[in-house]
């Protein structure tokens, strides 16, 4: 089974992190998006929309983090708690994966282009304006985060790490490119992304270490 | 089973009563005894599970099923987003709002709707049938549901399109037109409908709703 991964990108992440953690078999086959390695005629050839993660197993090519992570969970062997087969159990988990992306994916990931994608490939000043929108979304998705799915739970759809939160963290990683954790001033979500991060072990940092880098290349310059 | 009929723009999702169903206030939502569910995406797989249907709706074979999820997944961002706003530039925002929406705007956002559809043809469709292959599933209901929406703004996305338009043939078969017709029954007739709604419904929430879609 090989996965086409750039790790820079969030869905990727959550990815990885499954693959890794439950140590189901696999190959890594790298894409740069900063390369433009995902528009090549290759590329295109195997996923049509020119996105990753692409997973590709034994001939059966799978787009869409959502469906990547439910079928890697459903077709290995992995801990039941990932994807539950109780159907209300099971429901939640699609709940948050349905709600997460016009909600969490949409918010965080626009911080990010804001403020690293566009500027870089523009070459432009941040626009603070779009940004303080993008953040006052985010803030809205934030406390939905806490009140809706989370509330007094573990982990967002339960008392067990599911796909649904490796689909969430890494893309409230994603914003921490640029420095920015925003996080910061959400004690409970704070609470919540460590014990996702003791539940994955070592495999979070890994996934994390090229946003990690980023963030430290940029800290530098300034 | 049973279905509640609520009506969304005078506001009765913000009652006390659906707020306890669904917290997030916004349809469609289910109450199952004790057990609340939100997005319609989640619903359907569940009530598919709960009675069991027939398996082609949501295939037990876990590559088929993943065929289904893949579209599930894309399509919330890569159809929803467009048909929806179409819809609202459209309909809602000129003829409720009385909000002149300039031509740049509806313009990008029809470019974005034809690069959506042309998706589902190429990629989603193919040579398939059906999305999933050679039944229907979830997957077409999700598609064909949001196609029809800006339909019901008076844009017929079929014309032109003989690839959509036999898959919708198909859908509508396997559907059955009755009931195809009577689910679209409402958003079909979107035009006449909005003429007799109170346009101060959406005064409260009018710059929002233009930042969001212009």
């Amino acid at each position: 089974m090989v996965v086409y991964l750039d790790l820079l990108s969030q869905p990727c992440r959550a990815v990885y992190i499954l693959l890794t953690c439950t140590k189901i078999p696999h190959k890594v086959h790298a894409v740069a998006l900063r390369k433009g390695e995902h528009r090549t005629p290759e590329f295109t050839n195997m996923n049509l929309m020119q996105k990753v993660p692409v997973l590709v197993d034994s001939g059966f090519i799978l787009t869409e983090s959502d469906a990547i992570l439910k079928y890697l969970a459903t077709q290995y062997d992995v801990p039941e708690h990932w994807y539950p087969r109780q159907p209300q159990q099971r429901a939640r988990v699609d709940e948050y994966t349905a709600w997460h992306h016009t909600n969490t994916r949409a918010h965080a990931a626009k911080v990010f282009i804001l403020e690293v994608l566009l500027p870089r490939h523009m070459g432009s000043a941040v626009d603070k304006v779009a940004l303080n929108n993008a953040l006052s979304n985010l803030k809205n998705t934030l406390d939905k985060l806490e009140t809706m799915f989370l509330r007094r739970q573990p982990f967002l759809c339960g008392d067990d790490i599911t796909v649904a939160d490796l689909l969430a963290i890494c893309e409230l990683m994603q914003p921490l490119g640029a420095g920015r954790d925003i996080l910061k001033d959400h004690p409970q979500l704070q609470r919540w992304r460590s014990r996702v991060q003791s539940a994955v072990g070592k495999s979070f940092d890994e996934a994390h270490a090229v946003l990690y880098a980023l963030r430290d290349r940029r800290q530098a310059k300034m | 089973m049973k279905l509640r009929c609520l009506c969304v723009l005078p506001g009765e999702h913000f009652g006390e009563e659906f707020g306890k169903i669904n917290l997030m206030r916004k349809v469609p939502a289910l109450r199952d005894g004790d057990f609340y569910l939100a997005e319609s995406i989640a619903i359907m797989i569940y009530l598919a599970e709960k009675f069991e249907t027939p398996d082609f709706w949501y295939p037990t074979d876990i590559r088929q099923r993943a065929r289904v999820n893949e579209y599930l997944s894309w399509q919330h961002q890569g159809i929803r987003t467009h048909s929806s706003k179409v819809f609202w530039l459209r309909v809602m925002i000129p003829m409720v709002m009385g909000v002149e929406v300039p031509k740049e705007k509806m313009d990008a956002a029809l470019e974005d709707l034809n690069s959506s559809l042309k998706l589902i043809e190429e990629k989603f469709l193919d040579d398939r049938p059906f999305i999933a292959g050679d039944q229907v599933s979830l997957a077409d209901i999700v598609a064909i549901v949001e196609i029809m929406q800006p339909v019901g703004s008076g844009l017929d996305v079929f014309q032109g399109r003989l690839k959509l338009s036999a898959w919708r043939d198909r859908v509508q078969a396997a559907i059955g037109k009755e009931l195809f017709d009577e689910a679209h029954q409402a958003i079909l007739g979107a035009q006449e409908n909005v003429k007799l709604l109170d346009p101060t419904v959406l005064q409260a929430s009018k710059s929002k709703i233009l930042r969001y879609f212009m």
